[in-house]
């Protein structure tokens, strides 16, 4: 088995899916010949044509509303945005329109939005955002956030094949980052909604998501090695819906709950799981739930800036070292 | 098109290549138009009419022509109109019991009393009901007749946007979007001088909306949007245009609003003779009479013809749902998703 990288991996789901399903097309900005600015679709419009890898004016309102459009007609649109943090000039088209769509209309608009995301890239406050807390909150949408290659492609791949818009986050500092060996020939779907136990452990739980799942895998490896604590590790996949079977599920083992992520505290998603936690597992927890964030501020460029805004793995590691003693 | 220039009031000498049976028809939704929104004043006068009541009083002409101009039936031609475009819906085949039981909110309306007004939809039948927010269906539409064109359909778009709705960012975005990708869209932009309360010098800085087109190198027209014979003509126009690989089409209809922006907007703000003009002098359906009776297309009788079955066909429609029910309280759980089928029934009303 070949091993691919995260990106590799993500431009195989999308390929596979263009080759099987010729009602998938792709637009966004610069995706065509130049092959998007990350090279996520690179070759794609040699091989599939102009008419369905289009690229369009800067004009990210106009790229999801023409692709909730044409999702309405019966197609499968794909539609890229540049850096994700450009997902919020889309805001409007994607919560009061592509969301509602269903509930106030009946409309099918099967849509994916998808982007490159996250921080330790020195990309500065506008290339590094995490714009899910944004979205969250909106019922109508469903959030998918890969850490590995395999869900890199099997959530790209659920996400076009599901009747429902998702936003498809991908962490552009795992991209080149982290390589996996994929089966080949083997039809590679994620279920939507599913968390995957990334380690076993019996001490505490760390639920998260995106690139900092690698860094609790991390801070988990340092634990068991430095303080013989073994420590599980949660990876959500999905944002929404929350897979709060899973979340429960690992908090009646261990007891004790860290939240990680990599996005800001206030507002957070690590805020909503807290409640459910509260709301449907307290008498099962032997500490207060904790969580290591982002602090509240727009992410600086400095590295020095970034590295002390953004949660690291000696954070994690301390953090659960406190809650391990409590 | 290519050139535009100033708003004509001629009329064409022959109906627009249509069959006394067509102008005829026009008239019928003109006079349906009409009759159903004063019912629907009506009813909101008793509070049967849940939230706000929008009319269309003045633009029937345009609205009901435009839509016209277009073909319709199974997966033809498709528009999206706005709250005063509710003549074109009917001329997609709307029926006046849904834009009844929708303003009523009645469980059994179109969107089973989730959303308002005329905001529901038949792609079927070719009409996308809007949302609130200004301007966002020039982008929906753009993606509908990106679909016409990619598919190599010969279908057409048109979509509606107010004078107030061409300042919105995604009227820009979708415009532009649209005209880049040579989508098959007509824009028909009504200047009706009001925006809610804001007067187009308030909102804009150019003289006409079709000033506007030019920007995205958009072909544009400027016709008088009372004159019914003259808005199909120039729609019907705009559209062979589109359907024939032109790009899209910009068509500026000059009308009043001549009620306020919904039922409760006392219009202090508009000068009084103005609406008094307007009333007598310009209304698109006595004009459209009158040129009906002047050539003999038409006999008086036929219209009072019409006018009777209108008036029997809003009393049906309104007979058939005005007790009708509200929708239950929990049916507002499912439909967010195809999976998972319904939002959860939260915790507290089980105790």
């Amino acid at each position: 088995m070949p091993e691919v990288t995260y990106l590799e991996a993500l431009r195989q789901g999308l390929w596979e899916e263009m080759e099987r399903d010729d009602r998938v097309f792709i637009l966004g900005e610069d995706v065509g010949l130049y092959g998007g600015a990350f090279k996520v679709t690179e070759g794609f419009s040699e091989r599939f044509g102009a008419q369905r890898v289009i690229d369009t004016p800067i004009s990210e309102a106009a790229i999801v509303g023409a692709a909730a459009g044409a999702a309405h007609m019966g197609m499968r649109p794909v539609a890229e945005m540049q850096f994700i943090d450009f997902v919020s000039c889309a805001y409007d088209m994607l919560t009061n329109y592509v969301a509602t769509a269903r509930y106030r209309a009946g409309l099918a608009t099967p849509i994916v939005v998808r982007g490159p995301c996250g921080g330790y890239v020195r990309g500065g406050p506008f290339h590094s955002q995490n714009p899910e807390a944004a979205f969250f909150h909106t019922p109508g949408l469903k959030i998918v956030y890969p850490a590995t290659a395999r869900d890199a492609k099997g959530l790209i791949k659920a996400s076009i094949r599901d009747d429902d818009p998702v936003l498809y986050l991908e962490h552009k500092w795992l991209y080149r980052r982290i390589k996996e060996q994929l089966p080949e020939g083997e039809e590679l779907v994620t279920p939507i909604g599913e968390a995957r136990l990334a380690r076993e452990g019996k001490d505490l739980s760390i639920v998260t998501y995106g690139a900092t799942v690698w860094k609790s895998l991390e801070a988990a490896e340092r634990l068991e090695q430095e303080d013989g604590v073994t420590a599980e590790v949660v990876d959500l996949r999905t944002l929404l819906p929350l897979d709060d079977a899973a979340i429960m599920r690992t908090v009646k083992k261990t007891n004790k709950v860290l939240l990680v992520h990599e996005d800001t505290r206030t507002g957070g998603v690590a805020g909503e799981i807290a409640a459910r936690i509260n709301e449907q597992a307290f008498e099962w927890l032997d500490a207060p739930i904790k969580r290591v964030t982002a602090h509240d501020v727009p992410l600086p460029y400095a590295p020095t800036l970034e590295d002390f805004v953004l949660p690291q793995t000696e954070d994690i590691v301390k953090a659960a070292r406190w809650l391990a003693a409590y | 098109m290519a050139s535009h220039t100033g708003p004509t009031t001629q009329s064409p000498p022959l109906p627009a290549g249509l069959t006394r049976e067509q102008l005829l028809e026009i008239y019928r939704y003109l006079r349906l138009t009409r009759a159903l929104e004063e019912r629907l004043t009506a009813l909101y006068r008793q509070s049967k009419v849940i939230g706000g009541l929008f009319r269309s009083l003045g633009q029937e002409g345009e609205s009901v022509a435009s839509a016209y101009a277009l073909e319709r039936g199974k997966n033809r031609d498709l528009l999206s109109p706005l709250i005063r475009n509710l003549g074109s819906m009917l001329v997609m085949g709307a029926r006046p019991v849904e834009i009844l039981r929708q303003y009523m909110a009645k469980a059994d309306g179109p969107s089973r009393g989730r959303e308002l007004n005329v905001h529901f939809n038949d792609l079927e039948l070719g009409y996308l009901g809007q949302i609130s927010h200004l301007g966002d269906m020039i982008p929906i539409m753009a993606g509908i007749t990106l679909t016409f064109k990619l598919r190599g359909e010969p279908r057409v778009g048109l979509v509606y946007i107010g004078d107030g709705g061409t300042s919105t960012g995604t009227f820009h975005e979708g415009l532009n979007f649209a005209a880049v990708q040579r989508c098959p869209l007509v824009v028909i932009a009504e200047y009706n001088r009001w925006a809610y309360s804001t007067p187009p010098e308030k909102q804009f800085a150019v003289k006409d909306l079709a000033d506007k087109a030019k920007g995205y190198g958009i072909a544009a027209a400027i016709v008088d949007g009372n004159d019914v014979l003259a808005v199909y003509q120039a729609t019907k126009l705009a559209v062979g245009r589109a359907r024939g690989g032109g790009g899209v089409q910009f068509l500026e209809v000059k009308t009043y609003r001549r009620k306020g922006h919904a039922e409760h907007d006392d219009q202090h703000y508009v000068p009084p003779d103005e609406l008094d003009w307007w009333a007598k002098e310009n209304d698109p359906i006595d004009r459209y009479v009158k040129q009906l009776l002047q050539h003999d297309w038409v006999e008086e009788r036929d219209l009072s013809d019409v006018d009777e079955r209108v008036r029997l066909e809003v009393d049906e429609a309104t007979d058939g749902c005005v007790e009708e029910p509200l929708p239950q309280g929990e049916t507002a759980l499912p439909g967010v998703y195809v999976n998972p089928p319904a939002a959860d029934r939260l915790w507290f009303r089980s105790l």
